[in-house]
């Protein structure tokens, strides 16, 4: 007990709280290794939130749910990869875009939605594994989407470094010019990336209106989409470091609640900014080391690439 | 059609699309509401927009209701209160205690506009306060909590430190205690009236902390949703809730406002409408207590009803002495009853809640 607060609760709370935040960092990660910058992903969460709520529900399966969820992402990123690869509009501009259109219209898609109870989804069965004292609570207590979302990190660093798709992606991301002499589809592998990364952004959202709320409101992601854009960068562009952030993230959120309901010392104002705080805090110190700051951002990230020859 | 023949049948448009308002002088009497949240949140917004449609079935055609949702409290509020203002509203209902200082200066902006406040304390020539009194619901709901306990630790999600809020949980836990010595309480502030995901993760923070009983503040109905999952029990708040009923929803505090509109709103129509402040409670009908599920007992619901009907008697109140102050220091003496002037305005936690209220 740590003032009051058991630390394997609080480990197995945390996995749970950033389920969102890390699949859609995640999804993002990706889009900026293809040198995209999409600030949609708010918008994409919350529309994968009320298409996997729509899809449970008429459906009556969370499973059906989650992959309705990713499709309702992606189909918004569509929009994206139009705007950005083909017409060459601002990527900055179209993405903050993205995020309001994608709070409006789900808005609009989710009226008939507010009050109904989605199917339940339940812990995987471990068996005897669960009742082990701490690694039973902390390791086999939680729902599929845990697990994948963590399979997702690993599936991702693993097509990165060790796949020559991944390297190709990542040279698109570098330099542009460089990869479409070499002959590859940039346009073709940014349209690709942005569609994987608004599907993950769907499924994070569709995780928080089908598991940890359960329910659908207007604005539930509640800006849940920002924090995984601040996380890609707090994580310096690799995937298990933005799986440290993400839970760095959820876990302070779920840390500052605990300390809380534990009746803590520390005034409530404090906790509730210590996740931003220490946000800034981490920024800080990793950007003190330019030159390796530098080296981790996508060179040509943000940048639109026209086919000159 | 090229930019000048679209630009005059656009215009051409505009000129008939006009030409009723002209025709219709006598229009219906316009008043507007705006709310904090989505009017689906299935609380707090949903059942103002609810009174609100029953309000606009009652008067029909004389009324025309124009409604915005999700207004910020703050300077986003005194524009959309300005912009129907300025639209012709004569009556604008703002509903929420965040809007008390915008609602305050845009009532002095349009002297001939009415305003009616929600849950605040300041008044104007022009603008009216309205109130209920929750912490009566929320003593019926206490005494239901603890009694339901085992861990003996009930949670309470606080939204903002505001004296609305500290009555509920000071209500709260002077009734649990009352059946259940041995009871403790836990606040959590959340700093939000709606964010389905931070009063979810709140919850479950309270559940992890040994709460099995759970009372919110907050207006979605994430908490019941969580508390589901969890096996513990809540209440319906602002809204009966009753789809979590049996469990984990045990009672509810019900908001019932359409009276009040239709009053309100019928005084404007007669011109009888005068600044007024009103704190309403169970005796008036503004709050109500939803029915009590079967998961309850039946000498704890009779015990809790019992205690409804003697506060909408009149012969209970629930700030009644012998009570201290959380610092020891003596507060009502044995039979003493708790102004309204203190109650409206309380800003401290009775003796035995061991917690402090964020400055």
């Amino acid at each position: 007990m740590l003032g009051g607060i058991d630390p394997v609760v609080l480990i197995a709370a945390l996995m749970v709280a950033s389920v969102p935040i890390l699949l859609a960092a995640i999804g993002e990660l990706v889009v900026e290794k293809a040198g995209v910058l999409n600030l949609g992903v708010e918008g994409m969460m919350i529309m994968g939130a009320i298409c996997g709520f729509a899809t449970a529900v008429s459906t009556g399966s969370v499973w059906l749910g989650f992959v309705g969820g990713a499709l309702g992402g992606a189909g918004l990123s569509l929009i994206f990869a139009f705007l950005t690869q083909i017409m060459l509009a601002n990527q900055t501009a179209t993405g903050l875009a993205l995020t309001l259109f994608g709070l409006g219209f789900s808005s609009l898609i989710g009226q008939g939605y507010g009050g109904m109870k989605p199917p339940p989804i339940g812990p995987v069965p471990f068996g005897p594994l669960a009742d082990l004292p701490v690694l039973g609570k902390i390791l086999f207590s939680h729902d599929p989407m845990v697990y994948v979302s963590i399979a997702v990190v690993a599936a991702t660093a693993w097509f990165l470094k060790k796949t020559r798709k991944g390297l190709i992606l990542k040279a698109v991301g570098e330099n542009h010019d460089a990869a479409h002499a070499l002959g590859y589809k940039v346009v073709r592998i940014r349209v690709l990336a942005i569609l994987f990364g608004g599907a993950l952004a769907g499924l994070g959202g569709s995780y928080v209106s089908l598991v940890r709320v359960p329910q659908w409101t207007d604005g539930i992601t509640a800006g849940a989409g920002w924090i995984a854009l601040a996380i890609v960068v707090f994580g310096s562009w690799k995937p298990w470091r933005v799986l440290l952030g993400a839970w760095l993230f959820g876990g302070i959120t779920v840390l500052q609640l605990n300390m809380q309901a534990a009746g803590s010392w520390l005034p409530v104002q404090y906790l509730s900014m210590s996740p931003y705080l220490i946000t800034i805090l981490v920024l800080v110190v990793m950007s003190a080391d330019r030159s390796r700051a530098a080296m981790n951002a996508p060179a040509a990230l943000g940048k639109n690439f026209q086919a000159s020859r | 059609m090229n930019r000048r023949t679209l630009l005059t049948s656009v215009a051409a448009a505009t000129a008939v699309a006009s030409l009723p308002r002209i025709a219709l002088a006598q229009a219906p009497v316009k008043v507007g509401y705006i709310y904090v949240g989505p009017k689906n949140d299935g609380g707090w917004s949903q059942h103002h927009a609810e009174a609100v449609a029953k309000a606009k079935a009652h008067f029909g055609d004389k009324v025309e209701i124009v409604e915005q949702e999700t207004v910020p409290e703050g300077a986003d509020a005194e524009r959309v209160m300005t912009q129907m203002a300025l639209g012709g509203a004569q009556l604008i209902f703002a509903t929420s205690f965040g809007y008390m200082e915008p609602t305050l200066n845009v009532a002095g902006k349009f002297p001939n506009v009415k305003f009616e406040h929600a849950t605040g304390y300041k008044t104007a020539p022009n603008m009216s306060a309205y109130n209920a009194r929750f912490y009566e619901g929320r003593a019926v709901c206490g005494t239901i909590a603890g009694r339901m306990t085992k861990s003996n630790k009930i949670g309470y999600i606080a939204s903002f430190p505001i004296p609305e809020v500290i009555q509920g949980i000071n209500s709260t836990y002077i009734h649990a205690k009352k059946v259940n010595p041995a009871v403790e309480i836990k606040v959590v502030w959340a700093f939000t009236w709606f964010d389905p995901a931070k009063e979810a993760d709140a919850t479950q923070a309270l559940i992890d902390q040994g709460c099995d009983v759970v009372l919110a503040h907050t207006d979605s109905t994430a908490p019941l949703a969580t508390l589901k999952k969890a096996g513990a029990y809540g209440f319906g708040q602002a809204g009966d809730m009753i789809e979590y009923a049996p469990t984990p929803r045990l009672s509810s505090v019900i908001d019932e406002w359409a009276p009040y509109y239709i009053e309100r709103i019928q005084a404007l129509l007669d011109g009888t409408w005068a600044s007024q402040n009103v704190w309403y409670g169970i005796k008036e009908g503004m709050v109500g207590i939803g029915a009590i599920s079967d998961a309850v007992p039946a000498e704890v619901k009779a015990e809790a009803e019992a205690l409804r009907d003697s506060i909408a008697a009149g012969t209970y109140k629930p700030f009644t002495g012998p009570l201290n102050k959380q610092d020891g220091s003596a507060w009502l003496a044995d039979g003493e009853v708790a102004g309204d002037d203190v109650l409206s305005g309380l800003s401290f936690y009775v003796e035995g809640i061991d917690a402090e209220i964020p400055k």
